[in-house]
């Protein structure tokens, strides 16, 4: 379709995403609003591995490794400060200097695929086992207790920037949290749009040609994962915020997994696809396990089993092909606003995704 | 003196116990690229098996030994013909795909076991050095590790099969010219596999807990092994599962059982980024 036609159902599917965030606090109840805050986190960590791996062709099974560093490093500057601003700075800061050195580590050392896999996944174990055993008063950073296994309990939440005492109420965590998804979704939509996302494509497609071209694919891979760890760290520091609370599972290879399934389902090589796939296997696990007639992972198992086999391109490009073909020609608004549900990648994106 | 005995047994112990659980995975990894995910869940399997099976009054070896891989060869059959043979060729969606599977084990036995530990009791008694105490089933399992390393030494190297395997794994195309059905040498290999992984899970049975989500343990563990390791199936794992079963050991030794395993995962990292294709990339090239 057009270009102008597709900036403009984009530019008017934002309003409407901002629209519903601000409106959502007040339709449904407390509950269910804290419910959506955590699927919120979780999306910014979906998009975090959706980011790297959809367009940077890198898998990391240790995408929880800077999600917990951000939890972490939040937990511990809040506890220190009492004041939410320069804590999430450091959830921020932190898992991307690690991931600065662990990126340099891995690709100025050219380990691919397989192997980038095991050292991702090694990494997330180390973090968690040296969390683990920090029990005992002899681990402390300031004055925050690490507690090992028991984690970091009644950690400060958020509040209004420089305002220590103005904590944020649970409404308020809900916008800030959503406007965070919102902004890294778009922050991730302009770069992936700009000369820089398109070489960040380029090396996925073909790292031989991109070098060949002027364009040193170490350093592309490493300042996206650099970015990728940034965003992680962020939604480590907003499920923080949501639970008040870190321990050591943070790093648990189950949650490194379960990116991997959104991400599988909603569809790779696409932005919108992860946070649909977060949002909906989220929403089945917190209702499996209000059920108990059906055990989680016996789901979550056949879904993906389902997903790879059957649907491997995922739910959002599926849908987009669907409705490419039911609306060859678009003619009025109306259609656009609904084709626009799926604005992302454009279909040469997709042509290498996995 | 007596406690470099006992630690030279816990290394021992330590690398046996690693190349049993390796083994299996090594096999997938190594003929067929496709890393099994659900390698743990296998492990899980066999040791269920046995549990089950000697619980019910079968006796502990026939329970360890036969039904255990039997039992989970069988298992890895059905789980190739359904699942894996769409998944040659596409390593991300193979990893994926036996990831979802791993978690559908779990889901399933969990369902039917529930999530509590089970076990049964070590068999052969136990010895002193000094003052300190070891069990037979340590010198044992070493001994199980070594049978199984000349036993699929021999397979691969001496028999008609070995040979058919060799060449399906060195160049599929060619074999199927020379009248070898490619696709049945993987159905088989991923049972032998399987059965060789149900048979560790057995083994490891009797000296640890048994839990549904027990192979969350192992995968990582085994995943980096073999990597570490590369693609020759013997010389590889055995040379990896040496090094990091007795760095773990040692580690923990002087240490404590924590830092024993951090060291194992940084010793891991190091040796990826030092040799990328793996031990047997580098040493032994062209070996089993």
């Amino acid at each position: 379709m057009p270009v102008r036609f597709r900036f403009a159902a984009q530019a008017v599917a934002v309003v409407l995403a901002i629209i519903a965030i601000a409106l959502i606090p007040g339709m449904i109840e407390l509950f269910a609003v804290m419910q959506l805050t955590l699927f919120a986190a979780m999306a910014v960590l979906a998009l975090s591995l959706a980011f790297i791996w959809g367009f940077g062709g890198i898998l990391s099974f240790g995408q929880t490794a800077f999600f917990g560093l951000g939890g972490y490093a939040y937990a511990v500057a809040a506890i220190n400060f009492q004041d939410s601003t320069p804590a999430i700075l450091l959830a921020i800061v932190v898992p991307s200097l690690f991931a600065a050195l662990l990126g340099y580590f891995i690709f100025f050392g050219r380990i691919s695929d397989v192997y980038l896999g095991v050292i991702t996944l090694t990494v997330t174990l180390i973090l968690f086992n040296c969390l683990n055993s920090t029990s005992g008063d002899g681990y402390r950073i300031g004055k925050a207790l690490l507690g090992g296994f028991n984690g970091i309990p009644s950690v400060p939440t958020f509040n209004v920037p420089f305002y220590p005492a103005e904590v944020l109420s649970p409404e308020q965590s809900w916008w800030t949290t959503a406007a965070a998804l919102l902004a890294v979704f778009l922050l991730l939509r302009l770069l992936l749009a700009l000369p820089a996302g398109r070489v960040i494509v380029a090396v996925r497609e073909n790292e031989v040609r991109a070098s060949l071209l002027g364009y040193d694919p170490r350093l592309v891979k490493l300042l996206t994962f650099i970015l990728s760890g940034g965003i992680a760290g962020l939604a480590g520091a907003l499920y923080v915020n949501w639970g008040a609370f870190v321990s050591p599972t943070i790093f648990s290879l189950s949650l490194s997994a379960e990116i991997i399934i959104w991400i599988t389902v909603g569809g790779l090589g696409t932005l919108l696809g992860p946070i649909v796939g977060c949002v909906l296997i989220e929403y089945i696990v917190a209702y499996i396990g209000s059920q108990q007639a059906l055990n989680s992972n016996l789901v979550l198992g056949a879904v993906l089993i389902v997903f790879v086999l059957l649907l491997p391109k995922g739910l959002v490009p599926t849908a987009r092909d669907l409705l490419m073909r039911l609306v060859p020609a678009p003619k009025s608004k109306a259609q656009l606003a609904d084709a626009q549900a799926l604005p992302s990648a454009a279909p040469s994106h997709l042509a290498g995704a996995e | 003196m007596a406690i470099y005995v006992i630690l030279a047994l816990d290394v021992l112990n330590g690398i046996s116990s690693l190349f049993l659980l390796c083994l299996g995975l090594a096999i997938i990894f190594g003929m067929m690229k496709i890393i099994n995910l659900a390698h743990g869940e296998f492990i899980m399997l066999g040791a269920y098996a046995t549990v089950i099976s000697a619980n019910a009054g079968v006796n502990i070896w026939i329970a360890m030994l036969i039904v255990a891989p039997l039992f989970v060869g069988l298992v890895g059959l059905v789980i190739e013909r359904c699942l894996i043979r769409f998944l040659y060729g596409r390593l991300v969606d193979s990893m994926l795909a036996t990831w979802g599977l791993s978690l559908l084990i779990i889901g399933i036995i969990t369902t039917i076991y529930g999530n509590t530990q089970q076990g049964v009791p070590t068999p052969l008694g136990g010895f002193s050095i000094g003052s300190y105490q070891s069990s037979y089933y340590t010198l044992f399992l070493a001994g199980m590790a070594i049978a199984m390393m000349a036993l699929i030494y021999g397979v691969m190297r001496f028999t008609r099969l070995g040979l058919i395997a060799r060449a399906t794994m060195q160049n599929p195309a060619m074999a199927a010219t020379l009248g070898v059905n490619p696709a049945r040498v993987y159905m088989s290999t991923f049972a032998v596999g399987a059965a060789v992984t149900g048979l560790a899970g057995g083994l490891l049975a009797p000296v640890s807990g048994i839990t549904p989500g027990m192979g969350g343990a192992y995968v990582a563990k085994t995943f980096m092994t073999v990597v570490g390791g590369g693609a020759a199936i013997l010389s590889g794992t055995m040379s990896a599962a040496s090094l990091f079963g007795a760095v773990n050991q040692i580690g923990a030794y002087f240490t404590t059982p924590v830092y024993g395993e951090v060291l194992v995962f940084t010793a891991a990292i190091v040796l990826i980024r030092l040799l990328p294709q793996g031990i047997s990339g580098r040493f032994f090239k062209g070996n089993l």
